[in-house]
C-alpha cells in the first residue's frame, strides 16, 4: 500500500517533468545501445580472428619430432657404467617422424571421454613442378570426414567437395595461392616431387583458402591413403594426431598426460598461440571500458535532472514531509523516479542494442581472405544483455541516490518559514 | 478537568547562526481537547519557532514535548512523521498543494499515506472533508485552477483528513484578503464549535485572535499572557 502510494507519487512527479525524464531515459537508452552492440561486435571480431588461427589448431597435437636419442649407446654399456660420457657431434638418427603403434593409440584416443574427437594426418614436404620451376610446397594428408568435423574444413575448400578426396583416386585440395601462382584450373593435373625424389601426378579436385595467405600458397590436402603412397609407406603411416578437447583449458595437463603415456612429442594450443588469447582479452576490455563510460556519463545526466527536480520539488517534499512522509519516504520516492528512468531507459537500449547488432550483422563485409564471412561478424550473447541490464540499473540507483538522499535531508521547517 | 491534547514543558530553544540566540526561554502551557487557541506577538517573538517545535518538525531544542501525554523525545524520525501523519494537521501561510494531483488526491494523500482505510473510504472521506469546507464541486481540479481562498479550504481539508488530534495553522489566513480571511476563520470556529476541533492558530492579526476561545501572546520568547475567554 504505501509502496504503491510512494510509486503513485513517483510517477506524477516524472509525468509533470516528462520531457526532461525522455531526455535522461534516451541518455541511458543510447549507452546501453551502444554497450550492447559494441560489445556484440566486438566479441564476433574477437571470434572471427580467433576462430582464423584457434578453430584450424588442434587442442592438442601429438607428434614424433626427429631429435637424438636420449641414450646414447656408450652410456648403454655396462662397461662404461661409472664413467663420464663425453660425447660431441651428436646427430639425431635417421628415423621417420611417424607415430609408432598409431592405429592403436587413435583407437585409445577415441575411448578417452575428455576427447571430443581425433584425426590424423600425414605431413609430406613436396614440391609442386610447374614447368622447369619447382614450387615447394606441404601435402597434409587427412581424413576428410574427421577433418571436417574437427576444423571445418568444409567452409574453407572454395571450389569443389572436400569428400572427393576419398571418392576419387589420387586427388588433392590445392591451396588457392598455390593454384593461382601454378595457373591451375579444377580437373587440371599437379604433378608432385617429395623429398626423396618420389614423383605423382595427383588430379585436382578442389581449391583451399583459409585467409592466410602464406598458408594458401604452400599446403594443400591429399587423403591420408594418397600420402601414404606418395612416401611409399604402408597404411598405419601416421605423422600427426590432431587432437580436439571437450573443455579446451585441459590441453595443457592432457598434453603433458599423453606425452607421456605414448611417449611421443604433444603441443597444447594454449601454448601455440598464447597471443591470440592476450589479444581478445584486451579488446574485450576496451569494448567494457567505452560501455562503462558511456553509463558513467549517463548516470551523470540522470544526477543533474533529479537534482533539478529536487530544487524545483522542494515545496512538495516539505509539505509531504509535513504531512506524515518520513525522509525514507520521501528517498524512496527519487529512487523510484531514477529507478524508473533507468529500467526503461535499460529495456529500450537492450532492445535497441539488439537492433543495432542485427543491423550491422546485415552489412556486406566481404574479404577475400576470409571466403565464409560475408557480412560483419557479430556475436550475440544474452551475458552482455545481461550485464547491459545490470548497469543500467546500478548506475541509475548510484546516480538516484545522492539526489534522493539530499531530498530525504530536506528540513521541511526551512523551506516552509522560508516563505 | 478536560484531557491535555499537547503539552509543553519548559521548551527552550537556541538559534546558533549567527550568534547564540536564546529564542525561546522555558515555555511551558498545555492545551485541551477542543480548544481554539492563537498565539500572537509581534513578528520575531517566536510564535513561529514554537508551533513548529510543537509540531515535531523541529526537534532541536530543550525542554519536553507530550503529544496526548506521549514524550515526543528520543523519537525517531520516522516515528515522529507518523505523529504529524495521524495526530497533526496543518496549515501554512501557503497552501503547498501538489499541482501535480487533483484537488481531490491533493486531500487523500495524508490518508493514503496512513493507509487504515480502503482507497473507495478515503476517497468518501475526502469528498466529505471538501463538502464542510464547500468545494467539494472543485474537486476534480488541478490546484491551480482554483483561486487563493478556494486553495487554503483545500489546504484545510487536507489537514483535516485522518481527524487529527489538532489543527496547528501558521499565518492560515497570512495570504488572503479580508474577505477570504473571514471565510477561512469561520471554517476554524465552525470546526472548533460543531466538530470540538482542538486548533492553535499562530497569528499576528489581532481581530483573527480576538475572535478565538484563547490568546496566548508572547514577547521575546515568553508568554506575556495567556487568556480565555468563555466557551
Amino acid at each position: 500500500m504505501n509502496l504503491k502510494l510512494i510509486l503513485d507519487i513517483a510517477f506524477s512527479l516524472l509525468r509533470a517533468r516528462w520531457s526532461q525524464t525522455l531526455v535522461a531515459a534516451i541518455g541511458v537508452t543510447f549507452s546501453i545501445t551502444m554497450f550492447i552492440a559494441l560489445l556484440s561486435f566486438m566479441s564476433g571480431l574477437n571470434d572471427l580472428l580467433d576462430g582464423l588461427m584457434l578453430n584450424r589448431t588442434p587442442h592438442v597435437l601429438l607428434y614424433n619430432e626427429i631429435k637424438p636419442a636420449l641414450r646414447q649407446p656408450v652410456q648403454r654399456s655396462l662397461k662404461y657404467q661409472n664413467s663420464y660420457h663425453f660425447i660431441s657431434s651428436i646427430r639425431p638418427s635417421k628415423s621417420l617422424p611417424q607415430i609408432h603403434n598409431s592405429i592403436a593409440i587413435i583407437e585409445a584416443l577415441h575411448h578417452d571421454k575428455r576427447v571430443h574427437g581425433v584425426a590424423p594426418k600425414v605431413f609430406v614436404q613436396v614440391f609442386y613442378n610447374v614447368g622447369t620451376v619447382h614450387l615447394t610446397g606441404e601435402i597434409n594428408g587427412i581424413s576428410p570426414a574427421d577433418e571436417n568435423k574437427l576444423f571445418s574444413f568444409a567452409d574453407y575448400v572454395t571450389e569443389g567437395n572436400y569428400m572427393d578426396l576419398n571418392i576419387i583416386p589420387n586427388s588433392i585440395i590445392l591451396g588457392k595461392g598455390a593454384a593461382e601462382t601454378m595457373l591451375i584450373a579444377r580437373g587440371d593435373a599437379v604433378e608432385v616431387t617429395t623429398v626423396r625424389g618420389d614423383r605423382l601426378r595427383l588430379k585436382v579436385v578442389g581449391f583451399f583458402q583459409s585467409g592466410i595467405s602464406q598458408i594458401d600458397k604452400l599446403q594443400s590436402y591429399v587423403s591420408v591413403a594418397t600420402a601414404q603412397k606418395l612416401l611409399g609407406e604402408s597404411s598405419n603411416y601416421i605423422t600427426d594426431i590432431q587432437l580436439k578437447l571437450h573443455d579446451m583449458k585441459q590441453a595443457p595437463f592432457l598434453a603433458k598426460e599423453f606425452e607421456k603415456r605414448y611417449d611421443l612429442d604433444a603441443l597444447d594450443i594454449q601454448t601455440a598461440n598464447s597471443q591470440f588469447e592476450t589479444g581478445s582479452f584486451v579488446r574485450t576490455i576496451i569494448s567494457y571500458a567505452v560501455g562503462i563510460t558511456l553509463l558513467v556519463v549517463a548516470g551523470f545526466g540522470i544526477y543533474n535532472i533529479l537534482n533539478m527536480m529536487i530544487y524545483e520539488k522542494m515545496d512538495a517534499i516539505a509539505i509531504l514531509k509535513a504531512t506524515g512522509f518520513s525522509g525514507k519516504d520521501v528517498k524512496l520516492i527519487f529512487l523510484a523516479i531514477s529507478l524508473s528512468i533507468g529500467v526503461f531507459g535499460g529495456i529500450t537500449g537492450l532492445i535497441f542494442g539488439f537492433g543495432l547488432s542485427e543491423l550491422i550483422d546485415q552489412m556486406p563485409f566481404e574479404t577475400a581472405s576470409l571466403p565464409t564471412v560475408k557480412t560483419y561478424p557479430i556475436h550475440y550473447d544474452p551475458f552482455f544483455y545481461l550485464i547491459g541490464g545490470v548497469f543500467s540499473v546500478v548506475t541509475t540507483y548510484l546516480a538516484g541516490s545522492f539526489p534522493a538522499r539530499k531530498a530525504s535531508k530536506v528540513d521541511p521547517v526551512e523551506i516552509i518559514r522560508g516563505k | 478537568m478536560k484531557d491535555k491534547i499537547l503539552e509543553a514543558v519548559n521548551i527552550n530553544k537556541y538559534f546558533h547562526d549567527p550568534v547564540n540566540i536564546e529564542v525561546l526561554k522555558g515555555i511551558s502551557f498545555h492545551l485541551e481537547r477542543g480548544e481554539f487557541a492563537s498565539i500572537i506577538g509581534k513578528s520575531g517573538c517566536g510564535k513561529s519557532t514554537l508551533l513548529y517545535i510543537l509540531s515535531t518538525m523541529d526537534t532541536d531544542f530543550q525542554g519536553d514535548l507530550l503529544i496526548d501525554n506521549i514524550s515526543m523525545r528520543n523519537k525517531k524520525e520516522t516515528e515522529l512523521a507518523l505523529v504529524r501523519n495521524e495526530k497533526i494537521g496543518f496549515v501554512f501561510q501557503f497552501h503547498y498543494l501538489l499541482n501535480e494531483f487533483s484537488v481531490l488526491r491533493n486531500v487523500m494523500l495524508p490518508c493514503e499515506k496512513l493507509g487504515k482505510i480502503s482507497l473507495q473510504e478515503i476517497e468518501s472521506k475526502a469528498y466529505e472533508k471538501l463538502k464542510i469546507l464547500g468545494i467539494a464541486d472543485e474537486a476534480l481540479k488541478k490546484p491551480n485552477q482554483l483561486s487563493g481562498g478556494e486553495k487554503q479550504r483545500v489546504a484545510i481539508a487536507r489537514a483535516l483528513i485522518n481527524d487529527p488530534l489538532i489543527i496547528m495553522g501558521d499565518e492560515p489566513t497570512g495570504n488572503l484578503d479580508r474577505k477570504n480571511a473571514e471565510v477561512v476563520f469561520d471554517i476554524f470556529a465552525r470546526l472548533a464549535t460543531e466538530y470540538q476541533q482542538s486548533l492553535l492558530i499562530v497569528t499576528h492579526d489581532n481581530d483573527f485572535a480576538n475572535k478565538t476561545h484563547r490568546i496566548i501572546e508572547m514577547e521575546d520568547g515568553v508568554i506575556t499572557s495567556d487568556k480565555s475567554r468563555r466557551c
